[in-house]
């Protein structure tokens, strides 16, 4: 991924001005270049979504974890090593049969990027930003999700420092699936309110 | 002067609909990654703050027509500008051409893991009483803040409650204009959506921001 993997004559104007301001700040001695290449790996390869759906599982599974999460959940989070930049002050909200919660930043695109990563392009879009406050529902249809009319829609504008997970409900289903493969269920979108798990395996029904 | 953010979006109309993507499609450019690890890097040298950048980034005056790592590539030129870091003659030049001023620290490779780790903890230990307290019924400020701030404009004047109390966080009004952290209680308040839009679409609707103290009264 590295702009250095590159020819010159196939830069784009944008890739050039990012490249000579990298060198700039590499001459004057204020960042470490293999640095740069280590963050980008850590939110490629590390720290994705992937963490959120072990933290959503867990709470399927174990009654005390969800009770944890919900008194404390940047401690419950932090006990599955998930931690830091963008995650300081984690709030878990569940969805119910009642309550759908969803999650925006309407000022910026603040994430919880220890468990998420670093946030999609339509989370900071202004399409998203902009609607998720005024018209949860017609953003849930734009991703393909209805829900029932008796349902109360929460959003959540994280417009501090507190971080918000949405713990989305157990699908129907997966009384025999181990901690794991309902792991496997969990999307990214499902734990910001805009969309849902993922339907067991036939097998599994 | 006046202040002027272009990133006050919520409720505002006619942005069209959303375009969901796939999980793990994160950048769209090779450049990409290098912005955000530039920022990060820079961000971490104690240069600005959060509260700063963010400021840097919402008061572009192309704000609206950047893509997203646009906005946070001019707003890095801006803030490396704005503190003799980098002229905008050596960004153009694409090489040192003054003197570097120091920098409190480096972020190296091996220190990567372990700062992000750590992160940046904004609570700190409060100084006074909370004034609110769950459950109470505040009215948020409703004129025009003449500098940063993260109280989103469709709020404004609306009546709330408060639904979580999470301590004393740094303030960042005061953060973002370089006048120090200023901790005050930050609360979740929640709105009706008929309160916020005062229309049958909003039924069965909630909304909550996260305030700090001086953004509210007592309703």
């Amino acid at each position: 991924m590295s702009a250095h993997d590159h020819d010159h004559s196939e830069l784009s104007p944008m890739e050039l001005r990012v490249r000579a301001l990298e060198t700039v700040l590499s001459q004057k001695g204020y960042i470490d270049p293999v640095a740069l290449d280590v963050l980008v790996d850590t939110y490629q390869t590390r720290i994705g979504p992937r963490n959120g759906a072990r933290v959503v599982a867990r709470a399927w599974v174990d009654a005390g974890y969800r009770g944890w999460l919900r008194r404390d959940a940047t401690a419950a989070i932090a006990s599955l090593g998930y931690s830091g930049r963008q995650g300081e002050h984690m709030v878990a909200v569940e969805n119910t049969p009642a309550r759908h919660n969803m999650v925006v930043c309407t000022l910026c695109s603040c994430y919880p990027w220890p468990v998420l990563g670093l946030p999609p392009t339509w989370y900071k879009s202004a399409p998203y930003r902009s609607r998720a406050v005024r018209d949860p529902r017609g953003v849930l249809a734009d991703f393909g999700v209805a829900l029932p009319e008796s349902t109360e829609i929460r959003v959540w504008d994280s417009t501090a420092e507190v971080r918000y997970l949405v713990i989305p409900m157990r699908p129907a289903g997966t009384e025999g699936l181990e901690e794991a493969a309902l792991a496997a269920l969990v999307t990214r979108d499902s734990m910001i309110g805009t969309g849902l798990p993922l339907a067991p395996p036939p097998r599994a029904r | 002067m006046t202040y002027r953010s272009h990133a006050d979006l919520g409720g505002r109309p006619g942005f069209g609909r959303v375009t969901p993507e796939p999980e793990g499609e994160l950048f769209h450019a090779a450049w990409e990654p290098r912005v955000l690890a530039m920022t990060l890097a820079m961000g971490a040298t104690g240069s600005w703050n959060i509260d700063m950048s963010r400021a840097a980034r919402e008061t572009l005056p192309d704000y609206a027509r950047l893509g997203y790592y646009e906005i946070w590539f001019a707003a890095l030129q801006r803030q490396l500008a704005e503190c003799h870091l980098v002229e905008p003659d050596e960004a153009a030049a694409g090489r040192m051409l003054h003197a570097a001023p120091p920098v409190a620290r480096k972020l190296m490779a091996a220190d990567v893991a372990a700062v992000l780790a750590k992160g940046s903890p904004t609570e700190r230990p409060a100084l006074r009483q909370a004034r609110f307290k769950l459950g109470q019924a505040v009215r948020m400020f409703a004129g025009v803040v003449p500098h940063h701030t993260r109280l989103p404009g469709y709020v404004r004047g609306k009546c709330g409650v408060i639904a979580r109390v999470h301590g004393a966080h740094v303030f960042a009004d005061a953060h973002a204009s370089g006048r120090g952290e200023q901790p005050h209680w930050l609360y979740t308040v929640v709105f009706d959506g008929a309160e916020l839009w005062g229309d049958t679409r909003s039924q069965r609707l909630k909304v909550s921001v996260d305030a700090w103290e001086p953004y509210m009264v007592a309703a």
